[in-house]
């Protein structure tokens, strides 16, 4: 839609350019500057020209072999939780009812896990998990597990994944929900008609019609995944060892750790870059997945 | 194809014990013939589409029983009562192309591959979709999507009833055309009971054999169009049905003749009993009066406007306070807009608190 | 007061969806957009009222430039086919809504809304909300919020659609009153040619973005410029069949010969297309002059007052409507006659040629 022009608009954009520009643009810069010294932020700089970034790409050498091994942890941290949050999440939604009071209250429990703050998150499963005060953690021991999540690899990585799942099915689960309830109730009695089984229901008529929005839950699932930081922070700090050291940790780790601002500033730069093309990817499917829906051509 | 009974067939979304008024579908008792063509006729809110849905199963009466050839079925699942349904818009299985929506009914109930082909191909052929056959179904138009909705209910050759829900509302004007003389051509070839449910009196009058009127939760007249055009048995048949409706004029009727704004017209009937107390009215079809120049033995009236529908011009009069639609002869004009009308006494009724009186020849 | 479109273009995606259309519409009368769905109509509305901008051309209001302004500078009211009520308000006050966004004192709202409530007959509904209503009550109310701004300009855009068939009828035998009543320009878009037919006034013909013909709605109608008007404009669907005329003769496609009678005697020789309507056609009754076809019979639909009955002659797919009840079974042989002094001849590039009555 041609909306007739109006150039007043621009000034009332101003100050919120002005202010991006100063708490992000700027910023950014700097960055971008340091990836090319090397500086330990006691305003040394020394000229170091691509050598952080030719390093961070070289799996041989000690940062390029840890870039590569976070980045590695992060994808498969994200298939894991995809794998199991996507069907958790619709098998939620399709136990859900559909109508009357039972539905506002399962729609505020699912939605008590998205308005945690993250680190708050974190903390909960921190304590959750340890075996003297924890709940999961006494009663797990208790009954015979050898669960510790700070000296077992095992535990860290079941613990975290448990809790993204926890912490995050929900959106996939309402996202569902909402293209579970777009679908007219003739589909169900075409189907009740044509004598379907409760599996061809779901593969013949739900799961089609939940297409756009599983690939939305899949897109911002993944791309937040990917990002993850606070959460596996806190509980974890990315032990045991470096076991669960996900690329933002990583980086953490160098940056403020070693106040090697350089190769930090190459790292987030590379990491940031690998963001933007999987959100591009992602942006480019879903509206092509879009227009290839544009319904028959002739009269409708 | 079965034949339906409806034995005192009751319904209320509200629960059994509401209001008998306040009813969506008030008691019912009818027969359908198997193979018949039947409509369910009537304005918003008068229940077809309550009455469509009990047939179907997707709601249990609160109230009395419905048989399919003699059995009943009032507690069966829609699977289990073997109709097929076409809805207001085209439902059909996204992820399958047109030959595998076809083929979904028979294949859920486990017939063998190379007779769900031979009957694919079938219906196909019928409903002028075998070019389509490989191709995915969402690509198709409107028209052909409701197409397919109806294939894969005829495609069950033991289906006892197809019931069609306003199934032209997403169609096109010029292809409605095609669809309901498919439609009809259909019913002809397969010899199926078919029950179409519509506001839209055209539809039900071409594609039924027997047109139910219903209003308010009730059958007000079952018959066929014919009968509902000639002899409707209530003003609200004749209002509902013709375009322009019947005209419904308050009058005093005695013996033959009939008395209108002081005005007296012929009747082809006598009426002699006539209810005491009843409201009395008389009812004909604006096809039936026609508008002359005026003379003193005709009915005066005012021309308000006149409507030109290109094969046939109508006239809007006023008789005292009453409004009537009349015919215009072909190159009728008159200086001013005062006229005389020409009742065909044959064609004119009298109804009492709104019901057909039967008139002595 | 008049409103003007100059040579129109709209374009979307790199399709033109109008096509240099060039309409004017006068004060106090009712102009009809007819045609199917997707030859324009919505988008002209747009156009007219300021939601769109054109790609080429100018829209005029009293001979001013005002394409460039915004829809709220202009004096524009739009009902649409989904009845669109504020579903929280009463119906006063959803007709009262534009006369409050206007800030006028409360007695002349109180006035202007019963006026218009009046007229719509909705005086007993004002305290109810729309979804109280039925759907023919819920459109009126949307056509007095429309009608109460006062606004110079109101579009309709197939506002009865929704609707149940005899409260289409209903409504639109009272819409002329309505119009004549508020004396603004109005502009009716519609897919029925009975709707155009009913409603009168001037009727805009379109197909595919272009305006084909604008004129007083029974000239139109009776005088279509070109075959693909007639077919707009025809329902049901105009009968067409080819005929080649050489000297006192024609020769129907298919075969048939036949004198060059009625409106053929005074063509040119030369290959035409003839066009009639429904009810054009007759059942052959051995009146003299007609040309009669043998034809098949594929179905009738029969509605008490007339029949329509669809029968196919070489290939071509005709429709005839008759009077009274007609039993006809598919398969069966009739003969339908033509009245030659009764149709439309178009030449082989549509344009019309000869048409019954003076021109």
């Amino acid at each position: 839609m041609d909306k007739t022009v109006n150039q007043k608009a621009w000034f009332l954009v101003l100050p919120v350019f002005l202010i991006v520009a100063f708490s992000a643009v700027l910023p950014l810069m700097t960055v971008v500057n340091y990836s090319f010294q090397d500086t330990f932020g006691n305003n040394q700089f020394f000229w170091n020209g691509v050598g952080w970034f030719k390093e961070l790409l070289d799996p041989s050498t000690d940062l390029g072999s840890r870039f590569f091994a976070s980045l590695w942890r992060n994808l498969f941290f994200s298939a894991v939780i995809l794998a199991i949050e996507v069907p958790l999440g619709i098998v939620v939604a399709l136990s859900m009812p559909r109508e009357g009071w039972r539905v506002a209250a399962c729609l505020v429990i699912l939605a008590l896990p998205l308005l945690i703050p993250w680190n708050v998150v974190g903390t909960i499963w921190q304590i959750f998990g340890r075996p003297d005060i924890g709940l999961l953690g006494y009663v797990l021991n208790n009954i015979g597990i050898d669960y510790n999540y700070v000296s077992n690899e095992f535990d860290a990585w079941a613990t975290v994944i448990v809790m993204d799942v926890w912490h995050w099915t929900s959106l996939v689960a309402l996202l569902c929900y909402a293209g579970l309830k777009s679908i007219p109730d003739a589909y169900y009695q075409a189907a009740q008609i044509d004598g379907a089984s409760r599996w061809a229901v779901f593969t013949a008529i739900q799961l089609p019609k939940m297409n756009r929005v599983l690939l939305i839950a899949v897109l911002l699932r993944f791309m937040d995944s990917f990002m993850i930081y606070t959460e596996p922070f806190v509980v974890t700090g990315g032990g045991p060892g470096n076991s669960t050291t996900f690329v933002s940790i990583e980086l953490v780790k160098i940056a403020l750790g070693q106040f090697d601002l350089g190769k930090a500033a190459a790292l987030s730069l590379v990491y940031n870059l690998i963001i933007i093309i999987v959100c591009w990817v992602f942006y480019t499917v879903m509206t092509n997945a879009g227009a290839d829906r544009k319904p028959n051509q002739g009269a409708a | 194809m079965a034949r339906i009974d409806l034995v005192d067939l009751a319904h209320s979304y509200a629960g059994n014990d509401a209001d008998p008024e306040s009813f969506a579908l008030k008691p019912i008792s009818m027969t359908w013939r198997q193979g018949g063509a039947y409509a369910l006729l009537g304005p918003s809110g008068c229940g077809k589409t309550t009455l469509l849905n009990l047939i179907s199963g997707i709601v249990t009466p609160s109230r009395g029983k419905i048989l399919f050839d003699g059995v009943d079925v009032t507690s069966f699942s829609t699977r289990k009562r073997n109709i097929s349904q076409v809805f207001q818009f085209p439902v059909i299985y996204d992820t399958m192309t047109v030959g595998q929506n076809l083929a979904f009914p028979l294949k859920n109930r486990g017939v063998a591959g190379p007779e769900i082909a031979a009957r694919v191909a079938e219906i196909a052929e019928l409903l002028d979709l075998t070019p389509y056959l490989d191709r995915k179904a969402t690509r198709l138009t409107a028209d052909a999507k409701q197409k397919i909705s109806l294939g894969r209910g005829l495609v069950r050759s033991d289906v006892a009833a197809v019931l069609f829900d306003e199934p032209l509302t997403v169609i096109d004007p010029e292809l409605k055309w095609e669809l309901r003389s498919k439609l009809k051509a259909l019913h002809r070839a397969l010899d199926l009971t078919m029950i179409y449910v519509t506001h839209d009196q055209t539809e039900a009058l071409t594609f039924a054999d027997t047109v139910v009127v219903m209003h308010d939760g009730r059958v007000v007249q079952s018959g066929t169009p014919e009968e509902l055009f000639d002899k409707p048995a209530h003003t609200f048949v004749g209002y509902f049905i013709g375009s322009p409706g019947m005209n419904i004029v308050p009058a005093e009727v005695r013996g033959r003749e009939a008395r209108i704004g002081g005005h007296v017209i012929a009747l082809s009937r006598g009426y002699d009993k006539l209810p005491a107390g009843a409201a009395i009215e008389v009812g004909v079809r604006p096809e039936f009066v026609s508008v002359a120049p005026p003379a003193p033995g005709l009915l005066a009236a005012n021309i308000e406007r006149i409507d030109d529908l290109g094969r046939v011009r109508f006239a809007r009069v006023r008789v005292g306070d009453a409004k009537l639609a009349a015919r215009v002869p072909p190159g009728f004009s008159i200086p001013d807009s005062s006229a005389g009308l020409v009742f065909d006494a044959a064609r004119v009724h009298v109804y009492a608190d709104s019901r057909l009186v039967e008139g002595v020849l | 007061m008049s409103v003007a479109l100059d040579h129109v273009t709209r374009m979307v995606d790199g399709v033109a969806t109008i096509r240099d259309v060039s309409l004017t519409l006068e004060r106090g009368a009712l102009s009809v957009l007819l045609g199917p769905t997707l030859s324009g109509k919505t988008s002209i509305m747009r156009l007219l009222a300021g939601l769109d901008k054109p790609a080429e051309g100018r829209v005029l209001v009293d001979g001013k430039d005002v394409t460039g302004f915004d829809v709220r500078k202009r004096s524009v009211a739009m009902v649409y086919q989904q009845f669109i009520n504020y579903p929280s308000l009463t119906v006063y006050e959803n007709i009262a809504s534009p006369l409050r966004v206007q800030g006028k004192l409360r007695a002349e709202i109180e006035t202007r809304v019963r006026d218009a409530a009046k007229l719509l007959k909705l005086e007993p509904y004002l305290d109810r909300t729309p979804l109280q209503l039925s759907g023919g009550q819920q459109q009126r109310t949307a056509i007095a919020r429309a009608l109460v701004k006062g606004a110079d300009l109101v579009l309709l855009d197939e506002p009865l659609a929704n609707l149940d068939y005899k409260l289409r009828e209903e409504l639109r035998t009272e819409l002329p009153r309505i119009f004549e009543a508020s004396g603004a320009i109005f502009v009716y878009a519609t897919t029925e040619p009975s709707e155009a037919l009913l409603l009168g006034g001037r009727t805009v013909c379109m197909w595919e973005g272009e305006a084909l013909q604008a004129g007083e709605t029974p000239k139109v109608y009776r005088h279509p410029d070109t075959m693909r008007v007639a077919q707009v404009f025809s329902d049901p669907p105009l009968n067409v069949v080819g005929i080649e005329k050489t000297g006192n003769a024609v020769r129907y496609e298919a075969g048939m010969e036949a004198a060059a009678s009625g409106l053929y005697a005074a063509l040119p020789d030369g290959a035409y297309r003839v066009g009639f309507r429904a009810h054009q056609l007759e059942l052959a009754n051995g009146h003299v002059g007609r040309h009669v076809f043998p034809a098949e019979v594929t179905v009738t639909e029969i509605t008490g007052s007339e029949s329509f009955v669809h029968i196919k002659r070489a290939q071509a797919d005709w429709v005839a409507v008759l009077e009274g009840v007609h039993e006809f079974l598919p398969g069966e042989t009739i003969e339908v006659a033509l009245d030659p002094g009764d149709v439309f001849v178009f030449d082989t590039g549509g344009r019309l040629v000869a048409a019954p009555g003076a021109a």
